[in-house]
């Protein structure tokens, strides 16, 4: 071959071409916003997790060690973090499931089932699992 | 694990939390007696659920906070630093949990 045919020619560099998409461009759109806010109730996830380690360690350390974890349960600020924590998991909950009929695709007698017949079967299974968890903990 | 940890605490956190650390410490309910709360809390399976439970939880928060540090902040050029970061506090914490729940 040799000479090159287009000796003007550059290879095409889009990467280097892009606009900088500023820090906090998602505080623009309501839209926008709400995705990160629901992408960051992961953080509660993970808090509730972590607390609840520590709650089950304190109770593995004795009475009293529980008793003092109990104590710092019922201070005003920990009760409202907890709130806003509630909050958060309940919004991480409720877009988790909304989001079901689009992951889950269900076949019955080769039709597929309708999305609501999806959805309204997980928020029915959160109903169950919170009635246990409430049954393990207040009665039994 | 991302998905498994999202699922199950879409479920079972909420009243987890409205519960144990709500309700309760404000008095409106009676949690059960702390020995047999104990004693729930001390039967093998249940530690061995709450482990594989709060590992999921943990790397389902390290998976999604990844991608909102790189979409939300535009951090891609930390990629490495924020995945070592991440995956490693959620594998340090869920090492430790297994610590406590299965071993102490």
């Amino acid at each position: 071959m040799g000479e090159p045919v287009n000796p003007g020619y550059t290879e095409h560099h889009a990467k280097w071409h892009r606009r900088r998409i500023p820090i906090f461009w998602w505080l623009g759109n309501a839209a926008y916003t709400k995705f990160i806010v629901r992408e960051l109730t992961s953080l509660a996830v993970g808090y509730a997790a972590l607390v609840l380690v520590f709650q089950v360690w304190s109770l593995e350390r004795g009475p009293e060690s529980y008793a003092h974890f109990v104590s710092w349960l019922q201070l005003r600020p920990v009760v409202t973090l907890h709130v806003v924590v509630l909050g958060a998991l309940v919004y991480h909950s409720v877009t988790w499931l909304n989001l079901a009929p689009r992951a889950l695709v269900l076949r019955l007698a080769g039709r597929r089932l309708p999305g609501a017949v999806v959805l309204l079967l997980h928020y029915g299974a959160w109903l169950v699992a919170s009635a246990a968890v409430l049954w393990l903990l207040l009665a039994a | 694990m991302f998905s498994g940890g999202g699922m199950l605490s879409a479920f079972f956190l909420p009243a987890t939390v409205l519960v144990m650390w709500i309700a309760a410490p404000l008095g409106w309910v009676e949690l059960t007696v702390y020995d047999s709360f104990a004693a729930l809390a001390h039967h093998f399976v249940v530690r061995l659920g709450l482990f594989g439970f709060v590992s999921l939880a943990f790397f389902h928060w390290a998976h999604r906070f990844r991608y909102t540090l790189y979409d939300g902040l535009q951090l891609y050029h930390l990629t490495d630093l924020i995945a070592v970061l991440t995956y490693g506090s959620a594998a340090i914490l869920s090492l430790a949990a297994g610590v406590i729940l299965l071993i102490l």
